[in-house]
């Protein structure tokens, strides 16, 4: 068994997962580093999603979904049987490929709706609020309209108010699923610059299909294919001398 | 060279299939359409605040539907009092929990089942179970829940429609935010499905407030000169109201019966008329 490095926030090792009797991913060992951003690329189908939502433990709400193999979390198994799913979900907090934010709840009920589901009572609400929008380089632009519905705003705003919903309940890791995959240039430009500041205070995981995205936000990158984890390094490296023949082909635009 | 389309089927035909189609929407409503004007015609200018402030009487010019429509009314909150809690509930167990799995699945086949049953063999259920077995009498409360368990099957899938419609998306994000299967449908789904809910319900009143077959079956009164005192109270209602003055010989209480006819008719278009409202909010909450 590999050791996990003593900087790791999550890892993962040996993890298999299928879907019924379909793999989805095949002994993958890997450590996201702490409060750095880890892309994970490959083609679709390749398993990304699947290795992410492993990661809180949202594998398991797909129906006939099983895996095999640990993830650690700080060093704690995050499926032993003392672990609630639900708390582990408010450490390892998610944003989706397509932005969701909840149709009958404003702006600020979005950003406090992680805290109101979950029955917490945070001290000073206008302070969480702003403190989330903040982060999520949203709250000048909706400062004014905190009680216009989240629906409202453009799809880059909403993905924002997304992240900032993820915020509020104050997570250790982020992980985002394509989150820029419905979005504009410049609405994905704003969150990947947004990447570069949280990663001051998470550990971010982002799954992405676009490889400059990965060479601009991540410091390491894992390249999957079929479910298997082909190569896992700093992401220049992986980008100029990548080890693996597949890499080198996946990299260069040779398949995908 | 290719041809990009084949040869568009002759003018003639078109018109004469989108004519054929026409003449299928028209006639049903054609024929609603004289039955409508037939009633309206013989019962409008019988309807004033006496024919609905008065009790049945021997004399047809005398007769009102009080009795009648206040046992509805008492009829129908009854019923959506005990058919859409449970309907509700039933939704949110067979949707959100139970969406597999072999009792689902019974409890699925029992519903369609259920819903296909023709309305007096739930006079015949109500009259053994509710009105004998139970000893409730031939009281609102038995007919309330006869016809709770008539109208049942609407709110279930109305209200499984309206969870359904309610994006995977935002499940899984207030899931990820950490909140327990509980919390989501507490505090997401239920509140996106609201209006679909009050449409089920609506729907199912409106259902509720027209049946006739198993109230009768059931003993219902077709004279009542009382209002009802509670819900051990026997009863009457409109549509035995007005089953009951078709066969009376007298001409009058066929004007009676049309009159009848026309506040009922009323009673559920507004109702419709608010079910479709309320779907179309719902539809635009959700930003289609």
């Amino acid at each position: 068994m590999p050791q996990s490095t003593p900087t790791a926030k999550i890892s993962v090792q040996e993890l298999s997962a299928w879907y019924g009797d379909k793999p989805a991913l095949t002994r993958v060992s890997l450590d996201f580093p702490t409060r750095e951003v880890s892309a994970i690329i490959g083609p679709s189908g390749c398993g990304k999603s699947t290795l992410i939502r492993c990661c809180n433990r949202m594998h398991e709400l797909v129906a006939g979904a099983r895996h095999r193999g640990s993830i650690q979390l700080d060093g704690k198994d995050i499926h032993a049987s003392d672990v609630d799913p639900v708390l582990i979900r408010r450490r390892v907090g998610m944003v989706f490929q397509k932005p969701n934010p909840f149709p009958t709840m404003s702006i600020r009920d979005n950003v406090l709706s992680g805290l109101r589901l979950t029955g917490i009572h945070g001290d000073d609400r206008d302070a969480i609020v702003e403190g989330a929008l903040q982060q999520a380089a949203l709250w000048t632009e909706v400062k004014d309209r905190l009680g216009a519905p989240g629906i409202a705003l453009s799809s880059g705003q909403q993905q924002r108010l997304c992240i900032a919903r993820a915020l509020a309940v104050e997570p250790d890791v982020l992980l985002m699923d394509e989150p820029c995959s419905a979005l504009d240039p410049i609405a994905t430009t704003r969150i990947e610059d947004l990447l570069a500041n949280l990663r001051e205070r998470y550990t971010i995981v982002i799954v992405t299909h676009n490889m400059q995205q990965a060479a601009r936000v991540s410091q390491q990158t894992a390249f999957l294919l079929n479910g298997e984890l082909v190569e896992f390094t700093e992401t220049d490296a992986l980008f100029t001398q990548p080890k693996d023949r597949r890499t080198e082909d996946y990299v260069t635009g040779k398949f995908g | 060279m290719q041809r990009l389309s084949r040869r568009p089927p002759s003018r003639a035909l078109e018109r004469a299939f989108r004519g054929l189609c026409l003449l299928a929407v028209l006639l049903p409503v054609a024929l609603l359409g004289v039955l409508l004007f037939d009633v309206i015609r013989t019962g409008i200018a019988r309807i004033d605040v006496e024919f609905l402030t008065s009790f049945p009487s021997r004399r047809p010019e005398e007769a009102g539907i009080l009795a009648a429509a206040v046992g509805s009314l008492w009829l129908v909150t009854l019923t959506a009092a005990f058919a859409v809690p449970i309907g509700v509930a039933t939704a949110i167990y067979l949707e959100e929990y139970a969406r597999t799995g072999r009792l689902a699945g019974l409890i699925e086949i029992n519903i369609s089942n259920l819903a296909g049953v023709p309305s007096i063999i739930y006079g015949l259920l109500g009259l053994e179970l509710f009105v004998r077995a139970l000893a409730l009498g031939r009281s609102l409360i038995a007919g309330a829940l006869t016809l709770a368990l008539l109208v049942l099957p609407i709110v279930i899938m109305a209200t499984r429609e309206a969870l359904r419609s309610v994006p995977a998306s935002l499940r899984e994000a207030a899931l990820a935010l950490g909140a327990t299967p509980w919390q989501v449908v507490r505090q997401v789904v239920l509140p996106i499905a609201v209006p679909g809910v009050m449409t089920g319900s609506i729907l199912a009143i409106s259902r509720a407030i027209g049946e006739a077959a198993p109230l009768l079956v059931l003993g219902a009164l077709s004279y009542v000169d009382f209002l009802p005192e509670g819900i051990r109270s026997p009863f009457s209602a409109l549509p035995i109201q007005i089953f009951n003055w078709t066969r009376r010989p007298q001409p009058g209480f066929a004007v009676d019966a049309a009159a009848g006819i026309i506040v009922l008719m009323a009673t559920l278009l507004v109702l419709n008329a608010t079910a479709i409202l309320t779907r179309n909010r719902m539809q635009k909450r959700l930003g289609r």
